[in-house]
Formats: structure tokens, sequence, C-alpha cells
């Protein structure tokens, strides 16, 4: 925790670094470290701001989504994997922070539907495409009628 | 007294809407002449009494009379008159007027210009709009007032909330609502053809330019606010895969389907069941559009009012609506006859799959938006959707459509030749293959998504190009100039090739912007500065300045590149007094020509130093660019001299008319 509190207290730029004392929950920084916070950013838009509207901590102004950012970095910065950091947070609020919902027997639905919609629609346009594709088979005449055939093509008046 | 007036009127309205609706019903059905003969005045009548209404309330607003509730809530006497106005239908009982306006609008436009329509189709037609209209009316009086007086009459309003003044914002509601109110029409058209129990030519040729109407004005609605939640919510985002933008994004694409498919009814007979099924659902996604903003079952940024009563009568309107369409259509459908025929492979093929993968889209939206409210419902626990999710299911569905895109214009109607078509569209699959290596080579990041998408929009671009130049090669034949072809052009097929090239420039937008953004957040001081794609932003200072209802402060920041000079920012973060002393940030956005350079000025920390945020969005502007092509194309489309094509025999009884006495 320490160590994590060093690094966040470097990447504030703030001159006196204040080790002594606990941080103030002071606004957002980026991380010095470009990669480190690329994968932060781009963990941000996965996490839901839980007090916002459907948005995401990666564009909310709200003081909950700033101090989820931060922890976010700290977490980054003190080296855990993006899994590790998605599952520290699911843990702490449940699935609905994650924007991405994960595949369990409360969502296989969201997550099926999408495909089966597709399916069916398929299905059905074929279906009835095809009697149009393949015209009804014609029985083939039996003699009689083959003469009978022969006679209006030779007689039409008849 | 004025206010007054405005309420009686609504009455009046509501009045009128139940004659019109049941009157001409009835006239149609045992052939009375004079009976429907009332659905025209009545749309007129009914125009004049929700115009006067409306007048009345923006009367309230811009003199400011406080005593009427909504506009001691949502103005201020300080409040510039722009937003004085759009303060009207920024909130929920006035936005409910605008939208009963435009529907009495576009009926009196439907009255007004389908003096040639078959008298029944007519009549019924404006009687389904009366029974839409009378239920918002209902609905307004019922539970919206929004001429209810507050009393005592507070001195001063209380503002209208700070993020929704703004040019913007002032108009995407009246556009939006546009879209919506030009599906009803259609919707109207739909059942009146399924209560006549057919659909004919003149059916076809009235249901298409109003359709093509709706989408104009919804992608213009839609992309007018895109582009608001762009600047104005500070973070560079423009599209969030939030509910309220899901509300409006299903009607658009099942709209977009409707499209296509009219087109298909109009030249060809067939489909025209299915057309009728789209214009229903296309305008039951308003509805649901409507329900899910108003009634307060999301909570979102968008929604301004929760009131479980209100919520109620929308879940009935929808019901009876949606229900009674559904089951008219179930009943009535299986008796329309049959139309053309066509071969799977053919331009009526192409739309089938086109309507297959639109609807597939709305329906992933619609599960998506819906799904998290339901399974709270049954007790399921709380899920969120968010923008993962419709990237992992929305946008595989609208890859394969924009491949189809180029393809589909190039078929023949019937039956069509798909290898001929491939085989002219080998120069567009060189040149996308040429973008998608040199964007793997050059791009970082995301390289395999960004080299899909513009290679894409490369397809897409040389597949419209591809076509208009066999347009024009067909056209040589005549031996007229290339200019004289290129202007005989029907303005339809410009509107189309203008449309799909817009979708295309989107899609560069989308995929650049989304891909390859650059952010940085820090803390500045004065003299200090941070870099950002390449960009040098320096803070030289903070200062105070003043707006008619805000203060703001204002930072200036000098933006280098490579040690030269470039401009200078002035990103504001606005403190609105007047509106519980709400804070908005104002971002100052420049476009490059490699994209969007964004400056936010976030808060100060008390000793010197602000937070600062610096986005570089790559080509963002390609994303409104592609809106307005999407949008001028609709418009060319709309002004097709085909389209009109019971305009001459009236020109010509005017010109009759006018000949004796000249």
């Amino acid at each position: 925790m320490l160590c994590a509190a060093a690094l966040l207290a470097g990447a504030l730029l703030a001159a006196p670094p204040a080790l002594a004392q606990p941080i103030p929950p002071a606004p957002d920084r980026s991380l010095a470290d470009h990669v480190a916070e690329a994968r932060a950013q781009a963990l941000m838009r996965e996490l839901r701001c839980v007090v916002c509207k459907g948005q995401s901590i990666g564009d909310s102004n709200a003081e909950l989504a700033a101090d989820m950012r931060r922890l976010v970095r700290e977490r980054i910065a003190a080296g855990e994997g993006d899994a590790a950091v998605r599952e520290w947070f699911r843990a702490r609020y449940g699935d609905f922070v994650l924007l991405d919902p994960p595949f369990t027997a409360a969502t296989w639905a969201l997550w099926l539907a999408p495909p089966a919609v597709l399916a069916l629609g398929t299905a059905g346009i074929l279906l009835w495409l095809r009697p149009r594709r393949t015209p009804a088979p014609v029985a083939a005449l039996d003699a009689g009628e083959e003469e009978r055939l022969a006679r209006l093509v030779e007689h039409p008046a008849d | 007294m004025i206010a007054e007036l405005g309420h009686f009127a609504l009455i009046l309205a509501l009045c009128v809407a139940c004659a019109q609706a049941t009157v001409p019903l009835l006239g149609a059905a045992w052939g009375e002449a004079r009976l429907m003969e009332l659905a025209r005045p009545a749309a007129h009548a009914q125009l004049a009494m929700v115009a006067l209404a409306f007048a009345a309330l923006t009367n309230a607003y811009v003199t400011g009379d406080f005593s009427v509730a909504v506009v001691a809530q949502n103005s201020h006497s300080a409040q510039p008159l722009l937003y004085r106005v759009s303060a009207v239908w920024g909130n929920h009982e006035g936005s409910l007027v605008l939208w009963v306006l435009i529907l009495a609008v576009f009926g009196a436009a439907v009255a007004g210009f389908g003096r040639n329509l078959p008298p029944a189709l007519a009549a019924r037609t404006l009687a389904v709009q009366a029974m839409i209209g009378a239920a918002f009316l209902a609905f307004i009086l019922a539970t919206s007032n929004p001429f209810a007086r507050a009393f005592p009459a507070p001195a001063e309003g209380m503002s209208l909330n700070p993020l929704l003044q703004d040019p913007g914002l002032a108009f995407h509601p009246p556009l939006l609502y546009g879209g919506y109110v030009g599906l009803s029409i259609v919707f109207s058209f739909a059942v009146a053809a399924l209560l006549e129990g057919r659909i004919d030519a003149a059916w076809s040729r009235w249901v298409r330019p109003w359709t093509l109407a709706a989408w104009v004005c919804l992608t213009a609605g839609i992309a007018l606010g895109s582009w608001w939640a762009y600047y104005e919510l500070g973070w560079g985002g423009w599209w969030y895969w939030d509910q309220v933008e899901n509300a409006s994004f299903m009607p658009w694409l099942v709209a977009t389907a409707l499209l296509h498919s009219a087109i298909v009814v109009e030249r060809r007979d067939a489909l025209k069941s299915w057309t009728v099924l789209l214009a229903i659902l296309g305008f039951s996604l308003s509805l649901l559009g409507t329900f899910l903003v108003r009634s307060g079952v999301l909570t979102s940024v968008h929604t301004f009012a929760s009131d479980p009563g209100r919520g109620l009568f929308i879940l009935l309107m929808l019901v009876v609506a949606i229900g009674g369409s559904l089951a008219l259509y179930a009943w009535r459908a299986p008796k329309l006859s049959p139309g053309g025929l066509f071969a799977p492979v053919s331009r009526e093929g192409a739309v089938v799959l086109n309507n297959l993968l639109l609807c597939t889209g709305a329906a992933t939206v619609f599960v998506g938006t819906l799904y998290p409210l339901a399974l709270e419902v049954v007790g399921g626990g709380r899920v969120s959707v968010g923008p993962p999710f419709f990237a992992g299911t929305f946008v595989p569905l609208m890859v394969p459509l924009a491949v189809a895109v180029a393809v589909g214009p190039l078929l023949a109607w019937k039956r069509a030749d798909l290898g001929g078509a491939l085989g002219r569209l080998g120069a567009a699959a060189g040149i996308a293959g040429a973008v998608a290596v040199a964007t793997l080579w050059i791009a970082v990041g995301d390289k395999v998504w960004g080299a899909v998408g513009l290679a894409l929009a490369a397809w897409l671009a040389a597949g419209v190009a591809t076509e208009l130049a066999g347009r024009l090669r067909m056209a040589r034949a005549s031996g007229a100039g290339l200019g004289r072809r290129l202007a005989a052009l029907p303005a339809g097929e410009w509107g189309m090739a203008l449309a799909h090239l817009g979708l295309a420039v989107a899609i560069v937008g989308m995929t650049a912007s989304s891909l390859w953004e650059r952010g940085h957040v820090g803390a500045l001081r004065a003299g200090e500065s941070m870099t950002v794609a390449g960009y040098t932003v320096a803070l030289r200072g903070v200062a105070e300045v003043a707006g008619p209802n805000y203060t703001a402060a204002r930072g200036q920041f000098d933006v280098a590149v490579g040690g030269r000079p470039l401009m200078t920012l002035l990103p504001e973060r606005r403190h609105y007094h007047t509106a519980g002393d709400q804070t908005t940030t104002e971002a100052a956005i420049r476009t490059r020509p490699l994209g969007d350079l964004y400056v936010v000025l976030g808060e100060p920390d008390g000793q010197g130093a602000w937070t600062v945020r610096v986005h570089f969005r790559p080509m963002v502007s390609a994303l409104w660019a592609g809106a307005l092509m999407m949008v001028l194309g609709g418009l060319a489309s709309l002004a097709d001299r085909r389209l009109r094509v019971g305009a001459p025999s009236r020109r010509r009884r005017v010109a009759q008319a006018a000949a004796p006495t000249a």
C-alpha cells in the first residue's frame, strides 16, 4: 500500500512529496508511464460510475468517478493485471460495475439474443424465398394427356 | 390570462382530435363522402389550436411569467432569449406540447398535400393520426398540464439546466420529434392500408417521401445530440450507448430499413406486407422511446420527469397502439395481395439483407437497453450493459451491412448477376486491401479493427464511385457531354450516392476517433505545459469572466507544435449561480487536419494549480461530416421529381384555372 502511495505521489508531479501524511483526495492525474496510462484509460471505459446514469468512470464528472479512476491508476501502478483490477472492482461493487456484462446465469439470454434473432431472421427469409427459387415440380403428363396436348397444338380451335 | 387561453386551446384541440379520429373513419366505412370530408378541416383546426397553445406557452417563457409553474422551474430572467425559447421544450410538459405541435403540423401537411390521395385512404390516415394526437393531448391535460399556475408566484425562476443551455440542444429535440412524428404519419398510412385491406401504387408513392422526411429529421436530430454530447459533456465522447440515446437509435435503424423496403414496394410492388410491419414497428419504437424517456423508468442525464402516474398512462398508450396495430396486422396482412417475385440475388434481395441486418441491429439495441430493466423487475440482480456489449454484438452486424451497401446498388431488379457486380468492384476491393495493409503498417494500438474500419470505408466509397461511373457510362449512349450527363442523373440517384458516401465518411470518423484517441490528465500551474499527440499545451493563466447568467474561469492555453506557436485556446469552467450553483465545462475544441484537439479546464486545487485534460480525437469531424452528407442525401432524394408524381396534374389544374382570367 505504501509502495502504491509512493508511486502515486510520484505521478502527482506535486513538488513536496508528503509521504508521512495520508494523500489528500487529489483530483485524478495521468500516470507518468504512457503504456500504463493507456491500460488504465481502457479499463476506465469498462467500469461503470456506480452513482451515475449509465456513464463509465472514464466519462464522468462525479466525485466518486474521480475516486474510482484514482483507484484504477493506483492498482495499475502497483503492477496488477487488467483482469485483477476488474475482479477487484467486481468484488466490491458486484457485476453492476462492469459495463461489459460477464456471461452468467443472469445474462446468457442477453448475449445469445442477437445471434438468435439473426439466425431466426435468416431462417425465416430462406423459408420465404424457397418456394420461389424452386418452382413446384410438375408431374409428368401421362400418355392420354400427351396425346391431347399434341392435338391441341395442331388444332388450337378444338 | 394568456396561459389559460393556451390551456383552453389544448382542450379544444383534444375535442377536435376526437371528432377527427372517429367521424372520417365511419365515413370511410359507410362510403359517406361528407363524413370523410371532415378530416381535412379538422386537421387544420387541430393545428390552429395546438399552435395557439404553443404560442401561449412560449409567450409565458419569453415574458418571464413565473406564475406559470413550469416557467418558474425552467427559466430565469437573466437567461438569453434563445434559451428562454428553447426552455419551452427543455422539460417534460413543454416537450410534449412540442410533440403534439409537430404532430399537428404533419397532420395538416397530409391534409394539405394529400388532395390527390384516394378519399377513403386520406380520411382513414388522418383519423389514425388524430387518434395519436388525442392520446397525447389527453396525456398532457390529465398528467402534465404545462399551464398550471404556481401560487404564490415566485419572483424569479429556477433557470434551465445549464447543460441544456446550448445551441445544439436547443434544436436537438425539435428535429428528433420531427423524426418520431414523421414515423407516426407512416404508421397512420400503414394502419389505414390495413383497414382498407389493400396496398396500391398511391399508397407506396405517399409513404416513401414521409419516411424519407422522418429519416432526415431523425438523422439530423441524433447527429446533433451526439455532437452536443461531444463538446458539452467535456469528455470528448460522442456516443455512450446510453439508454436514451438508444431510444432514438432504434427507430432510426428501423426507419433506415423502412426507407429501403419502401423503394421496393414503390418500384416492384413486392415486400408490401413486410413494409407495413416495419412502419408499425418504427413508430412503436418511437413511442417506446418516448415511454422510456418520459416515464422516468430510466434514470439518465436526459430524463426530466419521474412520475409513476405518467408512466402508467404512457404504458397504456403503448399497449393500445402497439398491441392494436399488431393485432390488426395479424388479422389483415394475410389478405394483402402478394407482390412481384424476385430471385434471392437481386436488388430486392439486397434490400432484404439490409433489412435483416438493420432489424437484427435494432433488436440487439432493444435487448441491450431493456435487459437490465427486465432483469431487475424479475429480481435477477443488477447488471450494466455498456459500450463493450454493443461493440461485441452490434458492430459485427454492421460490418457485413457496410460490405453489402457497395454491392446492392450494382444489382439489377428481379434477377441479378452477382459475379458481374463483384467483378465491377475489383478496383474497390484493391483500394480497400491497400488501405487495410497501409493501416496495419502505420497504425499503433488496435490495428486489426482499425484496418477493418478504414478498409470498409474505402470499399464503400469506391463502390459508390463505381456505381455512379456505371450510370454515367450508360448515359453516354445518349451522346450528351459529361456535364449534361451528370446533371441528368435523377436527384434520387445523387441522394443515394451522397448518403452511402456519408456512411463511408462516418465510418472513418467512428473508427479513428474511438481507436486512436489520446488523452492526458494533469495539474498545471501558470507557465507549465503538457504534451499530447505532439501538441504542447501550456497554461498561460486563468481569468474570471462574466456571462449573462454565469461567471466563468477562463483558461488561456498556448498550443505549440515542435516549439512553433500555433494557437490560443480558451476553455471555460462555468458557474451558473442562477441554477443552484451548477458548474459546467466548456471545452475548447480546435479541428486540425488529422483530428480535434480538445482541452478541458478542470477544478483548481486551491494552491494555484488546475486540473487540465487534453484529448486528441483523430478524424472525429468526419463523423459529423458523414452525418451531414446522409442528411443532404436524404434531402436530395426528397427533391426527386419522381416522388411528386401527383404534382404535375395539380399544377395543370391550377394553370387551367388561371388561364381564363389571364
